[in-house]
């Protein structure tokens, strides 16, 4: 055999070697068990904690609010999109206070003239529509077409 | 009511017609052109090392171990725009530790690899061996060692082992032909097995890249073995020239009748989607297509060398042709790869708008860090032409 390959073949073996055994090392456990990903990411988002409580266990005590809401044209909205995650004040309602959004860029999220939602949503010009005073003065977020005097 | 038009003329202003809002943006950019670019010169200038090995033209040995050295600083960044695209280096491993096999770009992975192991460092190894040896004797300290360390201890140079060298080198370039076909070919069939995209969506996509490739890594060492025969400040080896020049305009001439092939082939045919590819090709494509890669990039050389082929001019008029034609044929494959790449993503699947690319100047997807992954191939060929010399190669003694 040629002075080349005898060295040649032992290196590539080594490195063939090496290949596999670095592919051992970072392929991580569980991969490929149920398909062409890591298996047990579903197990550790399974066990990440909840943050949303949803609308039935907001309107397990505040089933009055959650009544106006049905009425009106927020009907079908959660209501933590507006008050934010809300599973820590529902496992300890002392604990865990939820926001109450006063300022008009937030209604302004939904509402803020968009062409792109102008058919869906009602659409106002935040910098024409009464621009000194905030939404909730004279609208109800819970029941939004019930303007106050 | 006017609020809502200005809004509308802001968003109009950046597509034209009917587009999807997922199609507003290119979500691959200059470095996604330059992927199969670098790629294509790597196996065009091994292509050409293959022609004085294999095919036994031996006019061109004046620029092999080039051409093999070009092709190796090419391929070491060839994946590095890749990287750069996606923003996480140090996952970057994981296309070869977990490829998944409907994956074409996870066997890319696999394909780089046999080209870089088993050809390239292979067949450059087998052909400076018996020099490194001798250099490694030669010289003093770092350098010494360095060449101690690259022979990987096999000190033989017997005209026996010696002639092993050669004949191992020989079947390593023979494997590699299709090897280099592959590599490129394969780059192809990445954008041609796109079904969803009728620009990209074609059997010919291939054979045209692998061709293409040829041309550019054939005109990439016409011009490096030009440029480093300036620097060094020796006569160019003409004959070596214009063999060179003979064969990028032979192939030249195939790719250019690929390419046509397929165009006619999609005219003639007319499918639904030929109407935007029509608006496509003569609006926002206009200068990139018609102008950079079909005028300069093809016509110009072709019709210049060409006419070399049957008239020749004295010497330095033929360097300054063959200087020009090499840079023009260098630009045309680059617009050629930019016209696949950006031209594919700049229609909607609609078939009924186009959105528009700017380059960016700064930043991971500008055109700063595409020149960089330009310009360090040649800082890698400067390095490896130091390290590994052609010209001070020592001839084998006569048997």
């Amino acid at each position: 055999m040629p002075p080349q390959l005898k060295t040649l073949i032992p290196l590539f073996a080594i490195f063939i070697f090496l290949f596999l055994l670095g592919r051992y090392l970072l392929v991580p456990e569980s991969f490929g068990e149920q398909g062409h990903y890591r298996f047990n990411s579903v197990a550790e988002n399974k066990d990440l904690s909840l943050q949303y409580a949803g609308r039935d266990a907001c309107a397990e005590c505040h089933d009055d609010k959650a009544l106006e809401m049905e009425s009106d044209m927020h009907a079908g909205l959660s209501c933590e999109i507006c008050h934010g995650p809300g599973m820590v004040h529902y496992d300890n309602p002392k604990a865990g206070q939820l926001i109450i959004p006063d300022q008009r860029e937030h209604c302004g999220l939904c509402h803020a003239t968009n062409l792109t939602r102008v058919d869906k949503i009602a659409q106002v010009d935040l910098a024409d529509h009464n621009p000194d005073q905030k939404c909730i003065e004279c609208h109800n977020p819970h029941l939004p077409w019930e303007i106050a005097e | 009511m006017e609020q809502h038009y200005q809004y509308l003329y802001e968003m109009l202003s950046q597509v034209q017609g009917f587009i999807y809002p997922n199609e507003l943006d290119l979500q691959w950019g200059l470095l996604i052109v330059l992927y199969p670019y670098i790629t294509g010169l790597v196996a065009g200038a091994f292509i050409l090392a293959s022609l004085e090995r294999v095919f036994n033209v031996k006019v061109l040995k004046p620029t092999y171990e080039l051409a093999l050295l070009t092709a190796l600083a090419f391929l070491l960044v060839a994946t590095m725009p890749l990287v750069s695209h996606l923003g996480h280096p140090l996952r970057a491993y994981e296309i070869l530790s977990t490829p998944h096999s409907t994956s074409a770009m996870a066997i890319f992975g696999f394909v780089y690899l046999w080209y870089l192991m088993v050809v390239l460092l292979l067949e450059i190894w087998f052909d400076y061996r018996r020099d490194m040896v001798i250099w490694a004797r030669q010289e003093k300290g770092f350098k010494a060692r360095i060449y101690k360390i690259l022979t990987l201890g096999v000190n033989d140079i017997s005209p026996k082992t010696v002639k092993w060298d050669d004949k191992i080198g020989y079947f390593i370039t023979v494997v590699g032909i299709p090897s280099a076909f592959l590599l490129h070919g394969y780059v192809g069939f990445i954008f041609g097995s796109i079904k969803a995209n009728p620009w990209w969506s074609t059997v010919m996509m291939p054979v045209i890249f692998l061709f293409s490739a040829m041309v550019s890594g054939i005109a990439l060492v016409l011009f490096i073995y030009m440029a480093v025969s300036y620097i060094r400040k020796q006569k160019i080896d003409m004959k070596a020239l214009d063999t060179i020049a003979k064969y990028l305009f032979y192939i030249l001439i195939l790719d250019f009748t690929l390419e046509g092939l397929d165009q006619i082939h999609r005219i003639y045919e007319a499918e639904e989607s030929f109407e935007i590819l029509s608006l496509l090709v003569h609006g926002p494509l206009f200068l990139t297509f018609f102008i950079f890669q079909i005028f300069l990039g093809t016509i110009i050389p072709l019709i210049v060398l060409g006419i070399l082929q049957f008239y020749k001019p004295r010497e330095f008029t033929r360097r300054v042709i063959y200087l020009v034609s090499s840079l023009l044929v260098l630009l045309g494959i680059f617009f050629m790869r930019w016209n696949v790449v950006i031209g594919g993503q700049l229609f909607s699947k609609s078939f009924y708008g186009f959105t528009d690319y700017k380059i960016r100047i700064a930043g991971s997807e500008g055109l700063l860090w595409s020149m960089a992954w330009i310009i360090i191939p040649f800082i890698i060929l400067a390095f490896l032409l130091w390290l590994l010399p052609p010209w001070k190669k020592v001839p084998a003694e006569p048997a």
